[in-house]
């Protein structure tokens, strides 16, 4: 499997990131590159093995439910660009 | 043509957890802006989740409710995609092992059983706020609701109405209630409705094109915006259009649906385990002690119901409507002796001045062991039952005790028969027509003449006693 240009775009604009044509080459490149050593992965008989979700094999440890956070909006707020009425300001997205 | 209406819901329900689902925030609903939002939840560099024992123990409560397959080890992934009040970046949810598979719900349309089964339920948190009032052209972020624990609740597409959706979304809200892991609130948000909708051909196998309806937070709403979708797709495609697959919204104030998104620039999620979150563990002595805390269900409670107290299928459906409300019928019907009376007036009299003085079953001015009593006056041939509604306004108004109304309002059934007698000789000599009409066979004059007693004991005369009487004294 390898990748087309419009791939690369794609993925790009997905993650927010502007890329001119010569770093979606490149890009495409590299990435490709990711998708042989996939296929060499994807090679290796894996039938008795089973899907792992994490590489330790240990547990979620939980918390309990019990709130213990304190209101500290002010000092979070001191570093935000634009805040009115406790609202963090944002530029204007509507669907 | 004739079509067939194809229905699945996908419900948002908020957990009636302390506090969030990988941070310490409270989540009481209603704080100011973005005090109930700690470093993990808006995201700060360096934070990591750590996950909330009870809100998976609400998941584990819902799924052995439901009788579903709990997965042992399940996983949450990210979900990617850029909105502002989604501060990370991504939302921690769970695709391929979710903690609930399976199960199943049955719902009651038109007095017929029907089993909803459920593809899956996982747990995920809520995003935040946006606010798009005029903030100088901006708009306005508040977390306060981000981290909040959800459990989606997604069934398999097998509703074929309106009806039965909106009946599996209550049979679902009561479900949720029932067990405690929702506070149902929808108003506020904590039980939100998604319905994929489409239609195709009756008879044929394959399902049409959906298209999904987001975030209805009402029952009629749910019932509205699915007749409305239904009846424009029909049209679209008797006109000879083609459904879009489209995420569209419901606007209450024209009942109408439009489109927020086609499928085009549908979202492309990039689902992958969370690395920052083990598998979660569910040992078998923890969900056996879930399963030990677990009230009585409301489908076994029916039947309990049915089998104890001789209701019928309806109403042992409309008695469990709620814990609170069960728990109110049951203890009339102790108190009283009386199962089929007290689900009368619980259904009847006492709903309908709940209803309109829009007040709960908790909060009921009348107590459970008060209208028991007040049923156990009507069997014992204290009152009648018209004079028993003037007794249940005095319980309703605060007026005392069930005995103390009665006899402070003089609202004791007649018992003397000297003094009812003399009321009847004086209607009869009242009514000669009636009692000629009654002799020569018509029946009806008999119940105008029962009337007439009524009237002149004013209520308080026993029907059964007079009619004893009134048969008696013509028959001389």
């Amino acid at each position: 499997m390898s990748l087309t240009p419009d791939d690369v775009k794609r993925i790009a604009r997905l993650a927010r990131i502007e890329i001119s044509d010569a770093e979606a080459q490149a890009t495409q490149a590299q990435l490709n590159s990711i998708f042989d050593l996939i296929a060499t992965m994807q090679a290796v008989d894996t039938r008795e093995v089973s899907p792992m979700a994490h590489a330790q094999e240990v547990y979620q440890r939980l918390r309990d439910d019990v709130a213990t956070e304190t209101d500290r909006h002010a000092d979070f707020q001191a570093v935000a660009p634009a805040v009115e009425n406790g609202l963090y300001l944002v530029p204007k997205v509507i669907e | 043509m004739k079509w067939e209406t194809v229905i699945g819901l996908e419900v948002h329900t908020q957990l009636a957890t302390q506090s969030k689902i990988f941070s310490g925030s409270s989540t009481a609903f209603g704080a100011a802006p973005n005090t109930q939002a700690s470093a993990v939840d808006i995201a700060l560099p360096g934070v990591l989740p750590v996950l909330n024992r009870g809100a998976v123990e609400c998941a584990i409560k819902f799924g052995l409710a439901v009788g579903a397959t709990l997965n042992r080890v399940n996983v949450f992934d990210r979900k990617n995609y850029f909105y502002p009040d989604l501060p990370k970046g991504y939302q921690i949810s769970q695709l391929a092992k979710p903690i609930v598979e399976g199960g199943a719900l049955t719902i009651v349309v038109d007095g017929e059983e029907k089993t909803v089964h459920l593809t899956r339920a996982h747990m995920e948190e809520d995003a935040g706020k946006s606010l798009h009032e005029d903030f100088h052209g901006m708009t306005g972020i508040d977390l306060n609701r981000a981290g909040t624990p959800l459990l989606e609740i997604v069934s398999e597409p097998e509703m074929r109405s309106s009806a039965e959706a909106v009946a599996y979304a209550r049979a679902l809200h009561t479900l949720v209630t029932w067990i405690g892991i929702c506070d149902g609130n929808m108003q506020e948000g904590s039980f939100r409705v998604d319905a994929n909708v489409s239609v195709r051909p009756l008879g044929q196998a394959e399902f049409g094109t959906r298209r999904e309806i987001k975030n209805l937070n009402s029952f009629k709403f749910l019932q509205q915006a699915i007749d409305y979708e239904v009846r424009w797709q029909i049209e679209t495609l008797e006109d000879g259009g083609r459904i879009e697959q489209a995420t569209v919204l419901f606007d209450p104030d024209t009942g109408e649906t439009r489109m927020m998104r086609s499928k085009e620039d549908a979202h492309d999620y990039r689902y992958f385990p969370d690395p920052d979150l083990l598998p979660v563990k569910l040992d078998e002595a923890w969900i056996e002690t879930v399963r030990a805390g677990l009230p009585e269900l409301p489908t076994a409670m029916q039947a309990r119901f049915q089998r104890d107290y001789g209701v019928s299928v309806y109403d042992a459906a409309v008695l469990t409507g709620s814990r609170a409300l069960a728990a109110y019928f049951e203890a009339a019907a102790q108190k009283s002796g009386q199962p089929k009376l007290a689900a009368n007036w619980v259904m009847g009299e006492l709903s309908a001045a709940l209803n309109k003085a829009e007040l709960d079953i908790a909060r009921s001015p009348v107590s459970a062991a008060q209208l028991g009593t007040l049923i156990a006056r009507i069997q014992d041939g204290t009152l009648s039952g018209k004079l028993a509604k003037q007794v249940f306004e005095g319980l309703w108004e605060g007026a005392g005790e069930v005995d103390a109304i009665i006899e402070a309002r003089g609202l004791k059934q007649m018992s003397d028969s000297g003094e009812l007698e003399k009321i009847i000789d004086d209607v009869l000599a009242a009514n000669p027509k009636s009692v000629e009409e009654f002799r020569s066979g018509k029946d009806k004059a008999f119940n105008a003449l029962v009337g007439q007693v009524m009237k002149a004991s004013k209520g308080k005369a026993n029907p059964a006693q007079v009619n004893d009487l009134l048969k008696a004294k013509l028959q001389n």
